[in-house]
């Protein structure tokens, strides 16, 4: 079982926009939100109103400050990361009870919680660092890309993509086919340069990011020139005669 | 990687108990009361470290279900190649104990898979391309290197004793001087973990508490503890060990060497995990340089 598919009919994964992301978080607490309640055991929270609180996330935001190399202002980027359902998934292949595998008919990679003996393997595997050791459930946690939702006909059509995608009010999350590419998504992240992460350890990602675009810069002069010298006239200009002569 | 204490023990008795039987498993065994002795050693180290290794698993109850993924997991081939040598070592260490008999075959198919458990137990860390330290051929080496000075050691041989550990020395020091820069050597940095280009700090974590993953990857030993330890290491794992039986046969002296030398193991493998770092730690604003 976790031998990894040869191929899979679909890749299905997230494009995520770090051009739009405002870094406000919705997608890391509907995320919370949607998986604490469906598929497996909750994600748990230890020590939540105490000095050390300490949590599973499937989802999480980090904000960066670039300084870009060509000089000018820098620029905050925010970036979610979550699982990259990657092709040559490493989590995958070092399970040693099958608990991990990736599907073929759709690449995602989950995680069987009930065949599961938190040996951590995994998360030492994953380079993103996407899985986390529930430290409640003692079962390994990881986006399952809402398998509860995307194929749930009890839900309205609207709602069948990932509890993040269909949160984000920036609109900085897309969610889609990225094996098909006259698909939305992979013709998006055709448009706009959409980048792997760390690919020199060869896990071929399904998830794409795109890139920001640089800050504009400012054409206008220095705001803080010297203003040039005008002709005064009238008690101006008597003032400035008579401080040239002391 | 956090250097939590029963991987250590699981490493350091395990790789010690099969480097002894391998040892056993060569003929060295005595028969009678001391063949007793000596299997009872190797088989409490070996069994005792594969039990240490099941306290950091979420569900041990579920461990059998190790067992089942052979074809594409270290960790499953471990189960099979540690049971296997167990069970072969335990039809050789009864044929000595109870009926005076050395089963030469057995003996030999014994040692050769203890040695193969340890070189298995190696690649569950030497194939983490995300711990660069560990990701290397050398990883294989030290931890059969560990293995068969310690069982040559347990086993009286002076000679091969000596020449093991001065080897396990060198690997040892090998293995830290390669694995030093191999993190930046591998090009793993800020801007190829986020694909962002440009000079990137991170200026707000994803949340104010600690994790999962800082605990169990985030862990950073001092410098100044480090180039220590490194050198309390080798003078316990290899030195003094070695100087001690090249002092003399003195066979008494056996026992305490060999007490230092996994003293010096258990200093070893607890950098082995201190030391490496997970390019996970990069998305945490860890800097490569």
């Amino acid at each position: 079982m976790t031998a990894l598919p040869q191929r899979t009919d679909r890749k299905l994964g997230l494009v995520i926009d770090l051009d739009t992301c405002v870094g406000c978080h919705a997608c890391v607490v509907s995320c919370k939100g949607w998986n604490t309640e469906n598929y497996g055991a909750p994600l748990s929270d230890i020590d939540a109103y105490g000095a050390q609180p300490v949590g599973t996330f499937l989802n999480r935001v980090h904000s960066y400050e670039i300084q870009p190399q060509e000089g000018g202002c820098s620029q905050t980027v925010h970036f979610p990361k979550s699982c990259l359902h990657c092709e040559d998934a490493p989590c995958v292949t070092v399970c040693p009870t099958g608990a991990s595998y990736k599907r073929a008919e759709d690449g995602i990679v989950l995680v069987n919680e009930d065949a599961c003996i938190g040996c951590g393997l995994c998360a030492w595997a994953c380079p993103y660092g996407a899985r986390e050791l529930d430290q409640a459930a003692g079962v390994m946690k990881k986006c399952t890309l809402c398998v509860d939702r995307i194929y749930n006909e009890n839900l309205p059509e609207d709602d069948r993509v990932p509890a993040c995608v269909r949160t984000c009010p920036a609109g900085a999350r897309h969610f889609g086919d990225l094996g098909d590419p006259e698909s939305a998504v992979s013709q998006l992240v055709a448009r706009r340069g959409g980048f792997d992460l760390m690919p020199e350890q060869g896990t071929k990602p399904v998830n794409k990011y795109l890139p920001p675009r640089p800050k504009d810069r400012l054409a206008a002069p220095p705001a803080l020139a010297p203003i040039p010298d005008r002709d005064a006239s009238g008690f101006f200009a008597w003032l400035d005669r008579a401080l040239e002569k002391i | 990687m956090h250097p939590a204490p029963s991987v250590i023990i699981f490493t350091v008795l395990s790789g010690a108990g099969f480097g002894y039987l391998a040892f056993l498993g060569l003929g060295l065994a005595a028969t009678g009361w001391l063949a007793f002795w000596q299997f009872a050693l190797a088989f409490a180290m070996a069994v005792g470290g594969l039990v240490s290794s099941t306290f950091h698993l979420g569900n041990p109850q579920r461990a059998l279900l190790a067992f089942t993924q052979w074809r594409t997991s270290w960790l499953s081939r471990e189960g099979w190649a540690a049971v296997a040598s167990l069970l072969l070592m335990a039809a050789y260490a009864i044929g000595a104990i109870f009926f005076a008999k050395v089963l030469r075959p057995l003996g030999l198919a014994g040692a050769t898979i203890s040695i193969g458990t340890v070189f298995i137990t190696s690649m569950i860390y030497a194939q983490m391309k995300t711990v660069p330290r560990w990701n290397s051929w050398l990883t294989p080496v030290y931890f059969i290197a560990c293995a068969l000075s310690a069982g040559s050691l347990l086993s009286g041989l002076r000679g091969p004793a000596c020449l093991f550990l001065v080897a396990l020395g060198v690997v040892q020091i090998i293995c830290w001087m390669s694995g030093d820069g191999r993190f930046a050597n591998r090009g793993h940095d800020m801007n190829s973990a986020t694909g962002l280009s440009g000079r990137i700090r991170l200026f707000e974590s994803p949340h104010s508490g600690t994790n999962y993953l800082m605990q169990e990857f985030g862990f950073e030993v001092a410098r100044r503890h480090a180039a220590k330890l490194r050198v309390i290491c080798i003078a316990l794992i290899s030195a003094i060990p070695a100087l001690i039986l090249l002092a003399g046969n003195y066979p008494a002296l056996t026992g305490p060497a060999f007490v230092l030398h996994l003293t010096g193991t258990f200093v070893s493998r607890w950098l082995f995990f201190a030391e490496a770092g997970h390019v996970v730690q990069l998305f945490y604003g860890r800097q490569t340089a």
